[in-house]
Formats: C-alpha cells, sequence, structure tokens
C-alpha cells in the first residue's frame, strides 16, 4: 500500500465498523430467536388472519432481514467515506 | 450474438435480459395456445424441458471463455443487482423449490424453521464475511484460509471441509433434478439422473463462473415465474386478489376451521409438535451460520466489481430469496386448504371411492416412488384404495387422517391439484429444473475450483500455465459431476435432510476460521487449523455416530445421541467447539507476524483494490 493510513485513523474506523456490526447482529438476534420464542403468546393476536406469532416467522422476520443487510451497506458506506477509505 | 449491441456483454444486461423475458413469456403463451389446440400434454412437457436446457445451453455457450479470472471469478465485473439474481438461483436449490412447501404443508409453524434459517444467515454473511473476502481477491475460500493461516496444510484443511460439505449438496441436487426429470418425462429414474447432469455440465464446464453467473441470472427468472405464478393463481380464485403472500391469512383461518370440522389435532399454526422449542431453534441456527459458510455461496460475492457492490449485492441476493420464501407459506396454506376442502365439504367427512380425485392415482402409480399413500397403501388403483380402507372400517369412503402426501411432490402437484392447465403445470416442472440444475452448477464450480486451482496450481505443479489450470479444471468437473450421479443413483436419503447435513458440516469447519480470521488479528496459524478441524471433526462424528452408529449400518441400535439433538442440527455442537479451540490455540501460541497483522489491517479498509494479484 503506497498510502498508509494513520494508526489512529484506521483504529477509530474499525471501531466504528465494530460497533455498527454489534447494533446490526443484535437486532438480527432478535428477529432470528428472540421475539419467535413468544411465538404461542403473539398468536392469540390475529391480523388479516394471520396469527401474528406464524406471521412473524412466516414473512415478518423476512422484511426485517433484506431492510436491515440495505441498511447496513448504506451505513457502512458512510463509514468509510467519513474516514475517507472508500473506494474511489 | 446477432444484436449489434455498442460496448461489451455487461453494458447491454438490461437489453439482453430483457429480450429473454420477452421471449420466455411468448414461449409460454406459445404452450397455451398449443395446450387449447389439444396438442398432447406429453409434448408440452417435453418442450418446456427441452426449451430451457436449450436457452442455458446457449448461454453457457456464449460465454465460453479462455481467461483464468473470467473462469474463476467472471472477469470480476457483475453488477450487484445481478450477483443478486445469481446467487438467488444459486441459493436456491430442488430442496427449496420442491421440498419447502411440501415440508410447510406437512410440519405447519415448525416447517418455518427452514424459512427462517435460510434467510437471515444473508445478515452473517453481509456484515462479517463477504465484503472482506471480496477485498482479499481470492479466487476460492480455500485460497482466502491459505493465504492468513500460513500455507498449504490450512488450505488443504479448507479443502476437505469444502469437499465434505459441497459433494453431500451436490448429490442431494444431482438427485432432485433427476427426479424431476423422471416425472416430467416419463423416463427411468436411473437414466434421468444423467440428463439432468447433462443440463448441469453444459453451463459450467465451457465459462467456468462466467457462464454459471449469466445462465443462473436466466435460471432464477424462470423459477421465480413458475414459483408465484401457481400461488397467485390460487389466490385469485380464491379471494379475487392476486397477492397471495397477503391473502393466504384468510386460507389460514380457512384451514383452522377445517381442523375443527376434520378433528384434525396438529394445528397448521401453533408451534412446537413435531420438534421441541430446542430443535427448532438449533436449527434455525446452523442453516444460519451454515449459510454463511457454504463456500459456493460465498465465492459468488468475489465476483463483484467493488467491495461496495458485494456488500449491496448481499442485500440484492436476500431480496430475490425473500420473493420465492415468503411465498412458500402461502404456497402450503393454499394447497392445504384446498386438500381439505375435498374432505370438510362431503357426506360425514370422508372422500367417496368414486371422487377420488385422477391426480391421485396419477401421482400415487409412480413406480419407484411412495407419493400418495391412502389407508397404508399406495394408491395406484380405485380398488386397491377401497379395499385397503374397507378393511380398516371406511365403508362410505376415508377420512382426511388416512391421506398421507409426500413432502417433495406438493409443489409438483399443486398445479394439476387446483385444475390449473398443462402449460402452468410444465413450467412448474420447468421452475424445479432450473432451481437443481443452478444450485448444482454452483457446487460443482466451487468444488472443481478448489481442487484444480488449490490442490493442483497452488500445491502440486504452481508453475502450470492458465490453459493449463483450466484444462485440469474442466476434467475434475466431469469427474465429480459424474461422482455424484453415482451416489445419487443409490437414493441415499431424503433431500431435505441431506442439504441440512451440508449446512452443519459448512457451518461446523468453516465458520470460526472465516470470521475469526477478519475479526480478531491475535488468531494464530495453528489456531486457525485447529479449530477448523476440531469443529469439523466433531459435527462428522455426531452426524455419522447419530445416523448410523460406528458400523455405519442405519438402525442397528449404536447410534449414539447428545441430549437428544437432530443430525440436521449436528452443527450446534461444531460451531462453538471451532471457536474455543481456535482461541485457546490462538493464546498459547505465539501472536502473528507483523506482517499478518499489516495484511489483516489492510483487508478491514476497502480502499486499495484486490490485495491478492492473480498471477495469470
Amino acid at each position: 500500500m503506497s498510502d498508509k493510513l494513520p494508526r489512529e485513523v484506521a483504529e477509530a474506523h474499525w471501531g466504528k465498523t465494530r460497533n455498527l456490526m454489534i447494533v446490526t447482529l443484535t437486532i438480527w438476534a432478535i428477529f432470528s430467536f428472540f421475539i419467535h420464542m413468544f411465538v404461542t403468546a403473539l398468536n392469540n393476536v390475529v391480523i388479516l388472519g394471520f396469527p401474528l406469532g406464524f406471521y412473524m416467522a412466516a414473512q415478518g422476520s423476512l422484511i426485517i432481514f433484506v431492510v436491515l443487510i440495505f441498511w447496513f451497506s448504506h451505513r457502512q458506506n458512510a463509514i468509510d467515506e467519513e474516514f475517507g477509505v472508500a473506494e474511489d | 450474438m446477432a444484436l449489434t449491441m455498442k460496448g461489451d456483454f455487461t453494458d447491454n444486461l438490461g437489453k439482453i435480459y430483457g429480450i429473454y423475458v420477452g421471449g420466455f413469456a411468448a414461449f409460454v403463451v406459445l404452450m397455451a395456445v398449443l395446450a387449447q389446440l389439444g396438442v398432447p400434454d406429453r409434448f408440452i412437457l417435453w418442450s418446456y424441458m427441452a426449451a430451457t436446457i436449450a436457452i442455458y445451453a446457449f448461454i453457457g455457450i456464449m460465454s465460453r471463455t479462455a481467461q483464468v479470472s473470467e473462469y474463476y471469478v467472471a472477469g470480476r465485473s457483475v453488477p450487484a443487482v445481478y450477483n443478486g439474481m445469481a446467487t438467488g438461483a444459486d441459493w436456491m436449490s430442488g430442496a427449496s423449490f420442491v421440498g419447502m412447501a411440501g415440508t410447510l404443508f406437512v410440519l405447519g409453524y415448525d416447517g418455518l424453521a427452514f424459512v427462517l434459517g435460510w434467510t437471515g444467515g444473508y445478515v452473517l454473511v453481509a456484515v462479517l464475511l463477504a465484503p472482506y473476502l471480496r477485498k482479499f481477491g481470492a479466487y476460492t475460500v480455500p485460497d482466502f484460509l491459505g493465504t492468513r493461516y500460513g500455507g498449504n496444510p490450512a488450505r488443504l484443511v479448507g479443502i476437505i471441509v469444502l469437499f465434505a460439505c459441497s459433494f453431500t449438496y451436490i448429490t442431494a441436487q444431482v438427485y432432485a433434478s433427476g427426479i424431476i426429470a423422471s416425472q416430467f418425462l416419463g423416463i427411468d429414474f436411473e437414466w434421468a439422473v444423467f440428463a439432468g447432469l447433462a443440463g448441469i455440465l453444459v453451463c459450467s464446464m465451457l465459462g467456468g463462473m462466467k457462464a454459471v453467473t449469466w445462465t443462473q441470472v436466466a435460471q432464477y427468472i424462470v423459477l421465480i415465474v413458475a414459483y408465484l405464478l401457481p400461488a397467485i393463481w390460487m389466490s385469485t380464485v380464491q379471494f379475487g386478489i392476486p397477492i397471495p403472500q397477503l391473502t393466504y391469512g384468510g386460507a389460514l383461518s380457512q384451514i383452522a376451521e377445517y381442523e375443527a370440522i376434520l378433528g384434525v389435532v396438529k394445528s397448521h399454526v401453533v408451534p412446537f409438535q413435531t420438534y421441541s422449542p430446542m430443535d427448532y431453534f438449533f436449527l434455525i441456527f446452523c442453516l444460519m451460520v451454515g449459510t454463511a459458510s457454504l463456500p459456493h455461496i460465498l465465492m459468488r460475492f468475489f465476483t463483484t466489481p467493488t467491495v461496495r457492490e458485494a456488500r449491496k449485492s448481499v442485500g440484492w441476493s436476500l431480496f430475490f430469496i425473500f420473493l420465492l420464501y415468503f411465498t412458500a407459506p402461502a404456497y402450503a396454506a393454499f394447497s392445504k386448504m384446498n386438500l381439505m376442502s375435498l374432505f370438510a365439504g362431503a357426506e360425514g367427512n370422508l372422500l367417496a371411492y368414486s371422487a377420488i380425485p385422477q391426480w391421485m392415482i396419477n401421482w400415487g402409480s409412480i413406480a419407484g416412488h411412495q407419493l400418495v399413500t391412502i389407508c397404508g397403501v399406495k394408491a395406484e388403483t380405485v380398488a386397491a384404495i377401497q379395499a385397503a380402507c374397507e378393511a380398516k372400517g371406511f365403508a362410505a369412503g376415508f377420512p382426511y387422517a388416512e391421506l398421507r402426501l409426500n413432502n417433495d411432490m406438493i409443489v409438483l402437484s399443486t398445479p394439476s391439484i387446483a385444475g390449473m392447465p398443462i402449460w402452468v403445470v410444465g413450467l412448474v416442472g420447468a421452475g424445479g429444473f432450473a432451481a437443481a440444475l443452478s444450485t448444482a452448477d454452483g457446487l460443482l464450480l466451487a468444488i472443481a475450483n478448489a481442487l484444480s486451482h488449490d490442490v493442483y496450481y497452488k500445491m502440486i505443479d504452481p508453475k502450470a500455465d492458465s490453459k493449463r489450470r483450466l484444462m485440469v479444471s474442466k476434467i475434475l468437473l466431469v469427474v465429480v459431476a459424474l461422482a455424484a450421479a453415482f451416489l445419487a443413483r443409490t437414493k441415499p436419503s431424503d433431500i431435505l435432510s441431506m442439504v441440512s447435513w451440508a449446512f452443519s458440516i459448512a457451518a461446523a469447519g468453516l465458520f470460526a476460521p472465516l470470521v475469526l480470521g477478519v475479526w480478531w488479528k491475535r488468531t494464530t496459524n495453528i489456531g486457525g487449523i485447529a479449530g477448523m478441524a476440531a469443529g469439523f471433526l466433531v459435527t462428522m462424528y455426531y452426524l455419522i455416530g447419530n445416523v448410523y452408529g460406528f458400523d455405519l449400518v442405519k438402525g442397528t441400535g449404536d447410534e449414539i445421541s447428545w441430549f437428544g439433538v437432530q443430525s440436521i442440527s449436528s452443527g450446534i455442537f461444531g460451531v462453538p467447539v471451532a471457536f474455543i479451540v481456535t482461541y485457546v490455540v490462538s493464546m498459547i501460541t505465539p501472536a502473528p507476524s507483523e506482517e499478518m497483522q499489516d495484511f489483516v489491517d489492510r483487508l478491514r479498509l476497502p480502499k486499495g483494490g484486490n490485495m491478492m494479484v492473480q498471477t495469470h
């Protein structure tokens, strides 16, 4: 690498990247596991014929995952640009 | 191509696939017209198979290449959206297309573990792996492991894990394509396997990743249309709204009413009736982590032009996969409602022998498979069914509880069950075939590339020129494909279990070394190798021990079971073991060199282009 980044900048960039990773994976874990632990209670709420617990596993969590990845890549890109390490 | 185009292929993607979609639609319309004119059904079904395979072969031949970087990573020129479609086809296998809705039909809520497990893993891919592997610029996953963990020993362990998971997976795909070809073309399963194989090879042999990418985009379009159309059809017929994903709430309520009338104990929406909560969450975990470790998926993200595109491309991939997966539960609900209505409307809730629909007999009498079972017998003739049911004391007809449908037939048979015309039936067959072919192509390429690039070029003959390397790769492709076909002919197990094993093996062997290699600088060479080997061995030990026992014969009573975990979730042991062993061994071995730490630092920054400069 011709233009090596100063150590502090690299560390600050990685710190922000790591925080974003933790936030993203926390949301992921909530919608992958946590809410489905309450499926029986959620199934008592019925919307348009869908019991809510069933709906979350069949559709709700999936929508969250798709949106989450696009949000993540947008945020990560903003972090890369902030530290001047994005691709040209 | 005869079209006049400015610029190269990638500049004209929109135009090319626009024409392709138009041509495909025209072909479907033509089939509908021919069916109206009274052309025999068999002709329509053969036409679907022949036309789709011909177009894949055409794309494969058009994108043949003699360039190494095009062969291995499609020249790194695939835009995010198209890579998303290709990944979707790569991902959605015969098991997803053929088996998923059937599993949901039978298991109800518990089957949703597959829906969740096979989508959520992409979050892990996007956050933890794809951008960094893209930045590294490898051709294969073992290439990354070899560079990060000090050379050939790590590369070799990586190849062994890759081979174990991908080969299990590809056997299931060849098997699925054989089943579809045998049912739609009416030829023997043993021959149909080889017919499927020919379809697989024409795409991947000539042009490697480049050809596979562009055929997979074409296959995605076929499979998604084939999956959505019957669901939209049923939704429109039933509720007048062509959005099945919204309207199947109504179908769920209807199923609940039928369940009450027919006295069905296992309710469709009530959780944990087949799996315990532990099974359910372990399975989700293994499938998600496996998603983020399967080499044929990870290598799709090597083909984007930039790191930024690689990240975005994961989002598009999941979006295209989501289109099928959020339709699958609707598909299952509509099919189940249709089937239950046959019984709930009849007198005494029994289906009279004179009213047995033709499709039950058609599917039931397919030789070599138990697809429809009524009162414990294969549904071959009305007389046989009547005899068996009367022996059980059902004089007027048989109840819903005595009908058993095989998971793998639900999707393929729903069009005929719901009374759709033959051109829809043929379309669904073509879609299932596209799904199995595209996944098999990706897997085959992952295996052949690892063998030719990592074993042959990097370990055996580093001086080989590019012509020779590609030749070796193409020969290996055929060898691996034939081996998978011969194994598939023995009908080893059901599709969904085999696929789930592949996920557990990949998760246990590859997830920890890949993630820690990027996210924890302190991971040492020996730590990485030891973790990879330990995770893989623990999972293989449990998988073989649980399914066969150590005499390698099923059901002899020496099978092991730890805490009652099922074989499809055996990655639950290997993944933590791999992390713990990697951590402990890394801590007791000297820290990685300054150079390696720099290497990881550079991996983390998108700027600066590929790190690994490939020699040609």
